[in-house]
């Protein structure tokens, strides 16, 4: 055994790995510094971020006034932005004109909303059968609570306003245009002739006309064509223009993953025997809605910007709050600080809705 | 097929005839209230206030009508109209009279078929600039970069102004009050040119007010007045008169403080028939015998709404200037109440 002197016995030390090939190391190089271009490109990215993320640091929440009573007041006390305004004015940007006593009634609504969408949205929920009649009557039980009846003092829709009022377009929009963005999908590739004539037609007549001008027949011509003395509700008018508005742009997203539908898959439905209803609902639109998603989140996204576009026919969204505001000499201004909070209030909407989107579509990937 | 389509006319026909020939009043008085169009914001003239109220000088004239029909300034709905939506609003019947900064025109009194009952403030298109320009008259303002509110009558004075004077400008388009103050404090024009009160609000509102100077010049007229529908002269008569009666308690020296007081019976008779207590004054418009003491309780006279919404001690800080009453040397002059 004399000759095995040169055997080194002892299990040599495990050393760490190279510090450049794991974690934050690792990343770094990888992602920042891994060729001369992309350093350069980090360090110019760094430096430009330098120069603004501070700044807007400083202005929106180290300098910022959020107690004042008056911009005056904001002036004396800080430099940086004076969410003062917002603040005070925060009960008008939720529900616009909505009377204070009855809030809660908007509350509730909104806080059921959540209740109703949930086992839309997630099938991993408990008893979400039972849940889902839920939310197929809660556009009943929103109206109640919202507008009235069953005790329930009435409130005029013309007091709705700021995201109350965004939130009851976005969701009406959004839940109305969906179904019949499909029927219209459908009828456009129908055999009948006169419903396909009739679903072009439409959808080529919304698609060709602005949203805008909609808005502006709605608010403006339709009362040409009502009979005398009948006031159609301005929201309901605005609810129709926009739920066929995002309709005809749904049906042509959906018409996308329809016709993505390998022939085979109708045919396979035919041979099995099953009529165009059934084809449609169980084999052809689980599977064209699915490769849909992005499109038709898209479009929601799309609409509840939209919702904005009410301030030109005088209704009070949240920019409608903001404008009535700074007309005040009391805050006159201060229009970076409300426009900064709106568009707070819609990027974590779309947001929302963006990432739902991305996690449904994980779910339901079956290409693995 | 024809059926339809004559039933269809018809139907029209009548809602346009029914539009334009009901008795407003009745109709008022049916819903319960006045339905008034107002700005979606403008300082000094529609504004919210903390409480989410509308308040200011086209608002006040609106509770001043609720008073004269009901008696009571509440009696009252506001539609907030943009200069696009505002004539239309109107013409279709859903709003009964429109308070919103409206200049009268030869066109829109009689293109548009609409009513002007009056000129509650005579406005004026002006300038303002910064003081570090050293421009101190608008003839000045050759190649001047301009901010200018497109689709509206200054849009127009505006070009006149410079053609006629011979110059250049490049027009910087903006929509809104608040969007010109961005870009005229950003640089991106030189001047901004709108009506005279909608400038003072502008200056009011800079953080440094003595840095902006507003040229003498008025380049324009804006009577601005509220409106009805053409083809109602009763509900005409009620509006033209509310303001009428406005102008004519500043001058009898009739307020809010002692209206009541004086609606007990004075030795002026004018300041008597006004106030109901001689003639039969109220029901000749269909009104109450006391409606103007009504509309005094609720509003105050001309002077008062003036004070306090757009006057020199309010932010906008406007003197009264052409809009004193002819007594103070002004041009507000209302027909007598006989």
């Amino acid at each position: 055994m004399e000759g095995r002197g040169h055997i080194v016995h002892e299990k040599a030390q495990t050393l760490p790995p190279p510090v450049m090939s794991v974690g934050i190391a690792r990343w770094l190089k990888d992602n920042l510094f891994s060729s001369p271009s992309n350093v350069v490109l980090t360090f110019v990215v760094i430096y430009v971020l330098w120069l603004i993320v501070p700044p807007f640091l400083d202005w929106a929440i180290f300098d910022a006034v959020w107690y004042a009573t008056s911009r005056a007041e904001c002036w004396d006390t800080g430099d940086g932005a004076c969410w003062a305004v917002v603040v005070t004015r925060f009960d008008q940007f939720v529900y616009g004109d909505y009377p204070v006593s009855e809030r809660w009634r908007a509350n509730l609504a909104f806080v059921l909303l959540f209740v109703a969408l949930a086992p839309v949205l997630f099938d991993g929920i408990p008893w979400r059968r039972h849940l889902v009649g839920f939310s197929i009557a809660y556009p009943v039980v929103a109206y109640i609570l919202l507008i009235g009846g069953f005790g329930l003092p009435e409130v005029e829709t013309a007091r709705f306003g700021g995201f109350l009022l965004t939130i009851v377009i976005g969701i009406t929009g959004i839940s109305a245009s969906l179904p019949l963005g499909i029927l219209l999908a459908l009828g456009r590739q129908s055999d009948l002739f006169i419903i396909r004539v009739l679903c072009v037609a439409f959808i080529e007549f919304i698609r060709g006309v602005p949203l805008i001008t909609l808005l502006f027949v709605a608010s403006t011509l339709l009362n040409y064509f009502m009979p005398p003395g009948t006031s159609f509700n301005l929201l309901v008018r605005v609810l129709i223009m926009v739920t066929l508005f995002s309709a005809a742009y749904l049906a042509e997203v959906i018409r996308g993953g329809l016709q993505a539908m390998p022939a085979g898959q109708y045919e396979a439905a035919k041979s099995l025997g099953l009529p165009y209803w059934k084809t449609m609902r169980l084999v052809i639109l689980p599977q064209a809605l699915k490769i849909s998603i992005p499109g038709i989140v898209n479009s929601f996204i799309a609409l509840y910007k939209d919702t904005t576009l009410v301030i030109i026919i005088g209704l009070l969204d949240p920019l409608g709050i903001g404008k009535a505001t700074l007309s005040d000499t009391t805050w006159q201004g201060l229009s970076t600080e409300v426009y900064v909070f709106v568009a707070i209030f819609f990027f974590l909407c779309c947001f929302g809705m963006s990432r739902y989107s991305a996690w449904l579509e994980r779910r339901l990937h079956t290409g693995h | 097929m024809r059926k339809l389509i004559l039933l269809i006319a018809a139907g029209a026909l009548a809602a346009v005839t029914s539009v334009a020939g009901a008795a407003t009043l009745d109709d008022v008085r049916a819903k319960g209230h006045v339905q008034c169009g107002i700005n979606t914001g403008l300082p000094g003239f529609a504004y919210k206030d903390e409480a989410g109220e509308w308040q200011g000088f086209d608002v006040d004239y609106c509770r001043a009508v609720a008073a004269a029909v009901f008696g009571d300034a509440g009696a009252l709905k506001y539609t907030n109209l943009t200069g696009a939506t505002r004539f239309e609003a109107l013409k279709a019947g859903e709003i009964d009279v429109l308070s919103r900064n409206t200049t009268w025109t030869y066109s829109r009194d009689n293109d548009l078929k609409l009513t002007f009952v009056g000129v509650n403030y005579y406005d004026g298109q002006g300038f303002i600039v910064n003081k570090a320009l050293g421009v101190e008259s608008a003839h000045d303002l050759e190649g001047a970069s301009v901010c200018i509110q497109t689709g509206t009558t200054t849009e127009l004075n505006l070009a006149d102004f410079f053609r006629a004077n011979g110059m250049n400008y490049e027009p910087v388009p903006i929509e809104n009050n608040e969007e010109a103050r961005q870009n005229y404090l950003a640089g991106r024009c030189d001047v901004y040119t709108t009506d005279r009160s909608g400038l003072a609000a502008t200056r009011a509102s800079l953080e440094n007010p003595d840095d902006h100077v507003v040229l003498p010049e008025i380049i324009s007229k804006e009577p601005l007045g509220p409106l009805v529908r053409h083809g109602d002269d009763e509900w005409g008569d009620i509006a033209r008169w509310t303001l009428n009666v406005l102008i004519l308690a500043e001058e009898y020296g009739i307020d809010s403080g002692n209206v009541n007081e004086l609606a007990e019976g004075t030795n002026n008779p004018e300041i008597n028939r006004m106030l109901g207590t001689e003639g039969e004054f109220g029901a000749m418009l269909g009104l109450d015998q006391n409606w103007v003491v009504n509309v005094i309780n609720a509003v105050g006279n001309y002077a008062e709404i003036f004070d306090r919404n757009i006057g020199p001690d309010t932010a906008i800080g406007l003197s009264r200037g052409v809009n004193a009453s002819y007594l103070d040397g002004g041009i507000l002059y209302a027909p007598p109440f006989r």
